[in-house]
């Protein structure tokens, strides 16, 4: 169990950064520069907001969607450890640890999905 | 502003505070924070949403490690993360009613309390007894030494419980991951072996990041083109760090480092009380 929960996270990290980086090189290659400043909080488009917004942006290739979802796969890391230990609870029929490890992952996909 | 230099000073300043972050053992959030808005005159709330990231980041590649060594206590840690979570929810709600202004103070109180409880050192805890509920919950379990894996008894679970709602709101509010008073929930209050609370604390705290982070994304305070720099940037430094706290004594970097937090904590104080953010 410790092993895969290791190559999860590892996994996680490694393709959000690579993600990351993608982004980065085209929106530098694109644009030249890094242009906003962020004395000023304007907040981030509707677009790079929600899931489905950042997914959209990505899939038709706009740089900084693309670096959005490397972000996006970095927060849904620890998520997938929790549904691993999840699976390997039930599979164990730890109902105790079924139960804790259920409140821990409503608490976490609320805060992603509904919370604004 | 809509320079190449902007970035790459964000970028660099960003591995070095991932390489304080792993030799003070306070992680890279502490020090991203006020690098972002004391140097680079950032906003803090794209500064809390950026530092979020990167603390997601060096926990997660870190606990893959951790975890490996079987020190983490992975029950303790998933039912503590029940209490971490909704601290962090809390702390991301109190975000949109707190000013930026008390936030930065409040930041600078919790810098100036994890560097005191990084110069204190390691106190091993002593031998404890069974606790009823610590067994029905399946907690007690053993840690690797030398001569051989060594039992250990887990004590005061709510306790250490509210302790943990505290440091999961902190992390939500200032986009930290709280390490320093996780550890002290279950090193200080629980009874575990020091070794087991920290690496069980890092394990914890991508899972509490990711809860404030969820919040701070829909919410708009992630920027792709901050949080690049700052996260890639983080990461490399903590894996350097790392590299180094392998191969070398450290003592008069780790008191230089302290210092540098220390003046950072007061930095923040005061910009804050005069309105700085």
């Amino acid at each position: 169990m410790e092993n895969r929960i290791g190559a999860i996270l590892r996994a996680g990290v490694i393709v959000s950064a690579l993600l990351v980086i993608c982004g980065g090189i085209m929106y530098l290659s694109r644009y030249g520069t890094v242009g906003p400043a962020f004395a000023h909080f304007k907040g981030e488009p509707e677009r790079l907001k929600d899931i489905y917004g950042i997914i959209r942006s990505a899939l038709s290739l706009h740089p900084r969607g693309i670096i959005q979802l490397g972000l996006l796969c970095l927060i849904a890391t620890p998520i997938m450890r929790v549904i691993f230990s999840l699976g390997m609870y039930a599979k164990h029929k730890d109902s105790l640890y079924v139960v804790i490890t259920s409140i821990v992952l409503c608490l976490l996909l609320y805060s992603l999905i509904f919370v604004r | 502003m809509g320079t190449i230099e902007q970035p790459l000073l964000i970028a660099l300043g960003s591995i070095l505070a991932g390489f304080i972050g792993v030799l003070t053992g306070l992680g890279g959030g502490v020090v991203i924070v006020p690098l972002l808005t004391l140097v680079f005159g950032v906003d803090i709330r794209y500064a809390i949403g950026a530092s979020l990231v990167s603390v997601i980041a060096t926990s997660s590649s870190a606990a893959a490690t951790y975890v490996k060594e079987g020190y983490s206590n992975l029950r303790v840690g998933m039912f503590l993360e029940i209490a971490t979570t909704m601290g962090a929810l809390s702390g991301a709600f109190l975000a949109l009613w707190i000013a930026p202004r008390v936030i930065a103070v409040i930041f600078g109180l919790a810098l100036l309390h994890s560097a005191y409880t990084s110069w204190q050192g390691i106190k091993e805890s002593t031998e404890t007894k069974a606790d009823r509920l610590a067994q029905m919950l399946g907690m007690d379990s053993t840690y690797p030494t030398p001569v051989g894996p060594k039992f250990y008894h887990v004590q005061n679970i709510p306790g250490g419980f509210l302790l943990m709602m505290v440091a999961g709101a902190l992390s939500g509010l200032l986009g930290i991951g709280s390490g320093a008073l996780k550890v002290i929930a279950m090193d200080r209050i629980m009874k575990l072996p020091f070794k087991v609370s920290t690496t069980t604390s890092n394990f914890m705290i991508g899972v509490t990041a990711a809860a404030s982070a969820g919040i701070y994304l829909n919410r708009g305070y992630i920027d792709p083109l901050l949080a690049m720099p700052v996260m890639l940037g983080v990461l490399l430094g903590a894996s350097i760090g790392t590299h180094w706290l392998m191969k070398s004594r450290t003592k008069s970097l780790r008191i230089l480092f302290g210092i540098v937090i220390l003046i950072l904590a007061v930095e923040m104080i005061f910009n804050g009380i005069e309105g700085r953010f």
